[in-house]
C-alpha cells in the first residue's frame, strides 16, 4: 500500500546526508569530548564544528549555543534558568496561551512557586494581541516568551514587534528585564532568523523538526544572560548543561541545520505551492471546511482544517487506514476529552475544534501525494458525514 | 495498521458500520454525548410486541464510537426490550476486541443510548 507521510510537525525522517554525516560518531569516533587525548578531542573538534553549524542557522554566536535533549528542555531550561537565576524566586512571567506544552508546563511549575503568570490571549487567526502585552508588562516582569510560530495552526507570531515592544519598555524602566524568549523548534528550518538583527534573548531548537535525529536540541543564550542550569553535574556547555555530549546527535544537527539554512529560501517557496494547492482543493472540493490559522501569516508547510460534522480522530484513522498520516487536534486521540486549547483559544467553536486535522508537508512531499490524499479525503468525509449524527448542513462554519 | 488492530471488530465497525441511518416514525430514541467530550449518538428503535425489530444509529464521533455504535444495533436487534435493558458496554468491549482503556468511555455511551432509547419507550407508552 502506498504510504504518505504528511505529519513533518510532528518528526521528520533523519535524511540520509545527515545520517552519513552522524555515522562515523557511532563507530570509531567515539571519545569523550571532555577527555584530553586525542579520542576525546577529536570528538570535541566535530562538536565545535557543529555548534557552529546550528549558531549560523540564527546568525548566533557559537557561544550562545547550548546543546539540550530536544526543544522541550531547551523551553525548560529557558523558563525554569532565568527565573532560578535570580536571587529571589519571585516576579512576574508572559506567555501566550497557545504556547506548547513544552513551554505551558514550566509556566505552570514557576506559578506553583509564587511566580506570577499571565496569559497573552490569540485573535481568531491566532496572533497574539500586541496590545494586551504592553497592558500586561510590569516592573516586575522578568521574561516573555511567544513561540515563533505555533505547531498546531502555523500561525507566524509578530516577534519583531513583541522585541519592540519590550525594549521600549526598558528604556522607560531603565531595565534590563524583561527577557524576551522565542520557542523556534517549528520554525528554525521554515524562516529566516536573525537573533542579532531582531534582538532576541533566548531560542529553543530541536533537531528532530528538521531531519536530525531526535534527542537533540538546542538552547540560545546571548552573551551576558545568565541561567541557572537545569541539569547539573560536569562542566560541559560551559557550565550551563551537564552531561556527557551526545556527539553523533549534536553532529547529525549540525549538519542537518546546514541544509536547512542552504535549502531555505527554495524550499519555502516549493512548500507554499503545495500547501496552498493543497488548501484550495480541500476548500473547494469538500464543502462546509474551513482553515484554522491565519491565511497568510502562516508556517509555509501547514495546512490545518476544520471538517463540519465529521470528528478529527475518526478521519485520522480512516485516512491511516488508507496509507496516510496526519495528526487532529480532536481530543479523543488524547487521555483528556477537551480539544486542542490552541484552537479553543482562537475562539473556534468545540464542535469545529474537535474536527480538525493537521497536514504538515516536508522535503519529500510530493504534488502527487497530495492529489491522493483529496481524493481519499472526499470518499472518507463522504462516507462518514453520512454516518454522523451532526449534519454538516446544520453547522456553521 | 496504527493504534486499533486491522483485523480487529472495531476497524469493521468503523469502516464498514451497520444499520446507518434514521427510522421513519421511531418507537424509540436515545439521544445521548456533546459536542464538548466530541462524541455523539443518536439511536433510533422500531419495537413490536416488547421486542427491538430495527434499529438504526447516526454518531458524530471517533473510531471506537462509531463502532461501539453499530455494534450496539446488530446485537439489540430482535432483542426482547428487558434483556436489551441488561445489556452492559461490556459486552461491546468484548466484541470490540483491542480496546484501548481510554476508548471505554465510547462503550458506556453506546449503553447509555440504548437505556435512554428504551426508557423514552416507556415514558411514551405510559403516557
Amino acid at each position: 500500500m502506498k504510504r504518505i507521510y504528511l505529519d513533518y510537525a510532528a518528526t521528520t525522517p533523519v535524511d540520509p546526508q545527515v545520517f552519513k554525516a552522524m555515522e562515523p560518531y557511532l563507530k570509531n569516533i567515539f571519545g569523550n569530548p571532555s577527555s584530553l587525548h586525542e579520542f576525546g578531542q577529536e570528538a570535541r573538534r566535530a562538536v565545535q564544528v557543529a555548534r557552529q553549524q546550528v549558531a549560523n542557522l540564527i546568525n548566533a554566536d557559537q557561544e550562545e549555543i547550548i546543546f539540550t535533549s530536544g526543544g522541550t528542555e531547551a523551553n525548560n531550561t529557558a523558563l525554569k534558568g532565568i527565573f532560578f537565576a535570580k536571587e529571589k524566586l519571585d516576579g512576574h512571567l508572559i506567555v501566550s496561551c497557545i504556547e506548547h506544552h513544552a513551554v505551558l508546563e514550566p509556566a505552570k511549575f514557576l506559578k506553583n512557586r509564587n511566580i506570577q503568570v499571565d496569559y497573552l490571549p490569540v485573535d481568531s487567526n491566532g496572533i497574539v494581541n500586541l496590545n494586551k502585552l504592553k497592558d500586561l508588562l510590569r516592573p516586575e516582569t522578568v521574561l516573555v516568551s511567544v513561540m515563533h510560530a505555533n505547531n498546531e495552526m502555523g500561525a507566524i507570531q509578530p516577534i519583531e514587534e513583541i522585541v519592540e515592544i519590550i525594549k521600549e519598555y526598558r528604556k522607560k524602566n531603565n531595565s534590563l528585564y524583561p527577557y524576551f524568549h522565542t520557542d523556534a523548534v517549528q520554525t528554525a528550518s521554515h524562516l529566516p532568523i536573525d537573533v542579532k538583527k531582531i534582538d532576541i534573548d533566548l531560542l529553543s531548537m530541536s533537531a528532530h523538526k528538521l531531519y536530525g535525529p531526535k534527542g537533540i536540541g538546542a538552547l540560545y543564550i546571548k552573551q551576558g544572560i545568565k541561567i541557572a542550569p537545569f541539569i547539573e553535574g560536569g562542566e560541559q556547555e560551559d557550565k550551563r548543561r551537564a552531561s556527557t555530549e551526545n556527539t553523533p546527535g549534536i553532529i547529525g544537527f549540525g549538519k542537518a541545520a546546514e541544509m536547512a539554512r542552504e535549502e531555505m529560501v527554495q524550499e519555502n517557496k516549493r512548500l507554499i505551492e503545495l500547501r496552498d494547492w493543497l488548501i484550495q482543493s480541500i476548500l473547494n472540493k469538500i464543502p462546509k471546511t474551513k482553515l484554522n490559522g491565519h491565511p497568510a501569516q502562516r508556517l509555509s508547510n501547514n495546512v490545518n482544517v476544520s471538517i463540519a460534522g465529521v470528528e478529527g480522530e475518526a478521519l485520522l484513522i480512516a485516512l491511516d487506514h488508507e496509507g496516510i498520516a496526519c495528526s487532529t487536534g480532536s481530543a479523543c486521540s488524547s487521555e483528556s476529552l477537551v480539544p486542542s486549547h490552541v484552537l479553543l483559544k482562537m475562539g473556534l467553536p468545540v464542535e469545529i475544534a474537535h474536527s480538525s486535522l493537521r497536514f504538515t508537508l516536508g522535503r519529500w512531499t510530493k504534488k502527487k501525494d497530495l492529489e491522493y490524499l483529496v481524493k481519499k479525503l472526499e470518499l472518507i468525509v463522504k462516507r462518514l458525514r453520512n454516518v454522523s449524527a451532526l449534519k454538516a448542513e446544520e453547522i456553521e462554519i | 495498521m496504527g493504534c486499533f488492530a486491522e483485523e480487529s471488530q472495531l476497524m469493521e465497525h468503523f469502516l464498514h458500520p451497520r444499520n446507518v441511518g434514521k427510522i421513519e416514525n421511531p418507537d424509540a430514541i436515545g439521544h445521548v454525548g456533546n459536542v464538548v467530550c466530541g462524541d455523539i449518538m443518536d439511536l433510533y428503535l422500531k419495537i413490536k410486541d416488547n421486542k427491538i425489530i430495527d434499529a438504526k444509529f447516526q454518531t458524530y464521533g471517533c473510531a471506537a464510537a462509531i463502532a461501539s455504535t453499530s455494534i450496539l444495533t446488530e446485537l439489540v436487534i430482535n432483542m426482547d426490550l428487558d434483556k436489551a435493558l441488561e445489556l452492559s458496554n461490556k459486552k461491546i468491549v468484548e466484541v470490540l476486541g483491542d480496546v484501548p482503556k481510554h476508548k471505554y468511555h465510547c462503550t458506556i455511551l453506546a449503553e447509555q443510548a440504548l437505556k435512554s432509547a428504551i426508557e423514552n419507550y416507556k415514558n411514551k407508552k405510559n403516557k
